[in-house]
Order: structure tokens, then sequence, then C-alpha cells
């Protein structure tokens, strides 16, 4: 597990413009910089929010990359939900998954 | 003189990144009228400067080194992080004021070990708050950060100290300051349970606060409040610095639970400054 190097990948993503950009133009050589386990690489290369939020991925930092991806807010939360009947449980992580069941935005619930 | 406003605001990304899928927009325009209210309030106050306790949510700081407090003593800061049309605020230069912050941070340094920072980025954090209250970001603003986002957490009576000594070194100046502290109270953000909020744990706390009941407030384990209030229920420890920092009693202005789309219960508070 590397999850604190996936985080860190992430961080370094959401707040440094320049770093988006390598994320366009060549992102085999910037992600070869973290220490990252295959699985991760694979979830970060196929955007798989779901398996990145099961990994342990802080969603502060999460939700800021599915918005680089373009991913609507109802569509993340939903990816998130689909991740945990795909892959189970959150594995890691400062926060443990506390439901993940449910929608509560009604606003959701109607789309 | 001083410390002449403290009040406290949510800062949900949603607030104004997803204003346009509320439903009950009855309930989200009270909201911002009551947060128009309170820039007024700040205007009228004086304030030469405005101090902002903030949560940040990995703009900044990360596990490599992650200061329990920081403040700001920079010139000039950038915001938001944030995607602009995904928060729908505008990346804009906002105004530090570096003489008056150092000053601050030396003060609060007497009792409090305070990192400080010249470089920092905001993120909704602070941008949602200066979004209501100072509109044209004409104010210069003093980042304060409490670290609400990765444990070990600050434990809730050092936050209480930090405010009070944010309130000493407030004092200790001869501008007019003013201050708010802003989190969420229970929340569940950026998680597949966004929207999910814990009324009564929060009209509870939110009495706690306004009565300055310290002991309640600091009776909160981090346990207990993950269960009952999500990790966004960390962020209380903003709250319950700026209630140790204006001492008096607070007015709640607006409490709503009714607008889950912006996955926080929507909160405007103003706090009277007493001895
Ligand atoms: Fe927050």
């Amino acid at each position: 597990m590397s999850l604190y190097h996936l985080q860190k990948f992430l961080y370094e993503l959401n707040r440094d413009d320049s770093v988006k950009e390598k994320y366009h133009s060549d992102l085999d050589a910037l992600l070869s910089q973290f220490d990252l386990s295959a699985e991760e690489n694979n979830a970060l290369r196929e955007g798989d929010i779901g398996l990145l939020y099961v990994l342990g991925v802080n969603g502060q930092i999460l939700m800021h990359f599915a918005a680089l991806l373009g991913i609507e807010w109802f569509d993340y939360l939903e990816m998130m939900r689909e991740g945990i009947n795909k892959y189970g449980s959150v594995r890691a992580g400062v926060y443990a998954m506390t439901g993940g069941g449910e929608s509560y935005t009604a606003e959701g619930k109607e789309q | 003189m001083s410390l002449v406003y403290a009040g406290v605001l949510s800062h949900a990304p949603g607030i104004t990144g997803r204003a346009d899928l509320v439903k009950n927009t009855e309930k989200r325009d009270e909201f911002y009228a009551a947060l128009d209210k309170q820039r007024q309030e700040i205007e009228d106050s004086g304030a030469e400067a405005l101090i902002v306790i903030a949560a940040e949510h990995f703009a900044n700081f990360f596990m490599n080194n992650m200061p329990a407090y920081c403040i700001g003593i920079g010139n000039r800061y950038e915001g938001p992080i944030e995607d602009p049309a995904w928060l729908k605020i505008d990346k804009t230069d906002v105004p530090g004021s570096p003489d008056l912050a150092t000053r601050l941070t030396k003060e609060v340094m007497k009792t409090v070990d305070t990192a400080y920072a010249e470089e920092w980025k905001f993120d909704h954090g602070i941008m949602i708050p200066l979004n209501f209250l100072t509109p044209r970001y004409d104010m210069p603003i003093i980042p304060v950060n409490i670290n609400c986002q990765g444990p070990p957490l600050t434990p809730l009576n050092r936050a209480w100290e930090f405010g009070a000594a944010l309130r000493r070194a407030c004092d200790s100046v001869p501008e007019k300051v003013a201050l708010v502290g802003t989190g969420g109270i229970s929340h569940w953000p950026a998680t597949p349970d966004s929207g999910k909020i814990n009324e009564p744990w929060d009209r509870e706390f939110l009495d706690s606060l306004m009565n300055q009941d310290k002991e309640a407030l600091l009776r909160y384990t981090d346990e207990e409040t993950y269960n009952e209030a999500g990790q966004g229920g960390f962020e209380i420890r903003t709250y319950i610095a700026a209630a140790a920092a204006a001492k008096g009693k607070g007015e709640l202005q607006f409490y709503t639970g009714e607008l889950p789309i912006f996955a926080v219960g929507c909160t405007v508070a103003k706090f009277s400054i007493s001895g």
C-alpha cells in the first residue's frame, strides 16, 4: 500500500497548474515520480473514482480529481457507491466508510 | 482596540458551486441574505482586516508537514485552487496584511506555538466566505488554519486556547480587526454520504456555542464526533476558536438542515465581543 503517495500525487495535481499540464501532456513521467502500486496506477489512469475511494483517498482530495475529469457531482457520488459495491469497503485511510448506500440529496434522487 | 466583530459561517463548496441545483430556492436565498447581513455587520464594525479561521482541505498542507495551527503573513494570496467553473468563483488575488499578521502571530506565539506562512493558496474553505463577506476582495485578509483534516488533530481545548490567544493578539494591536470562524458542523462532505446532516446534533452544538458553554463544547471526543457528525464534524474546531476569541454570547442568525445539496447544515451567527 502506498496510500500516502497516491494522495500526495492528487494533492499536487489539485493545487498546481503546472502539474495539471504535465498530467495532460506526459502522464507516464508524472506518475513515475510517485511510489504507486500497479492498482493505484491503473485507478489513476482510468479515472476509477470508485476504486480510489475504496483505496482510502480522502474525499476532500478525490472530489477535485473528479472535477478535473469533468465528472458531474451526482455521478461522482454514484461512482463512490459503485466502487463500494464492486470492490468492497474502504480499505485504508483516515476515514473508514460510514455509509454509502443511501442518497441524501433530494436533488440527486430526481436526476 | 482590537477585535470589533466575531462570527461564524459555513463554507461548503456547494454553497456557490451547486447553487443552481437547489430545489428549495427560498431557503437558499434566505441563507444568502443572512450571509449578506454578516457582510454588512463586518463593514459597519469598521474592521480594517478580516481574520478567517478556516479548516483547509489539502490546498497547502499535506501529511508530510501538517501544522496544527497556521497564520498567513503573506502580502497577497490566490484562490480558489478549485476549478472556477466547478466552484463558480473566479480565480482572484486577495490582499493580505503582512505587518498586522506578523504582529498578531508574535503575540499568539506567547501562548500557542503557531506556524506561519507567507505563501497560501485559498480553497473553498476561505473563498466561499470571502465570496459573500468581501465580494470585492478589497479587505485585507489574514488566513488562519486549524488542521481539521489530517489526524492527529489538535484537541478541542487547544483550539479554544488558540482562539483565546488570537483574541489577546487582536487586543494588542491598534487596528480594528474582524474575525470569522468557518467550518462545518455535522457533515460527510465529498463521500457517498454527502448531504447527510444530523440536525439535532448541530442544534445542540450551536446551543452550546451561542451560550459560551465551554465545558459542553470541549466535551466532544473525535470518536463521537466522527460517528455522529461525520469527518466534517472535526471542523467544529474553527467555531470553538471563534467563540473563545469573542468571549461574549452568540446569536444564531441562520441555520437550516434543509439544503442537503450544500452538504452541510448552513449556519450564520455572530458573537458579542466581551471583555
Ligand atoms: Fe470544510
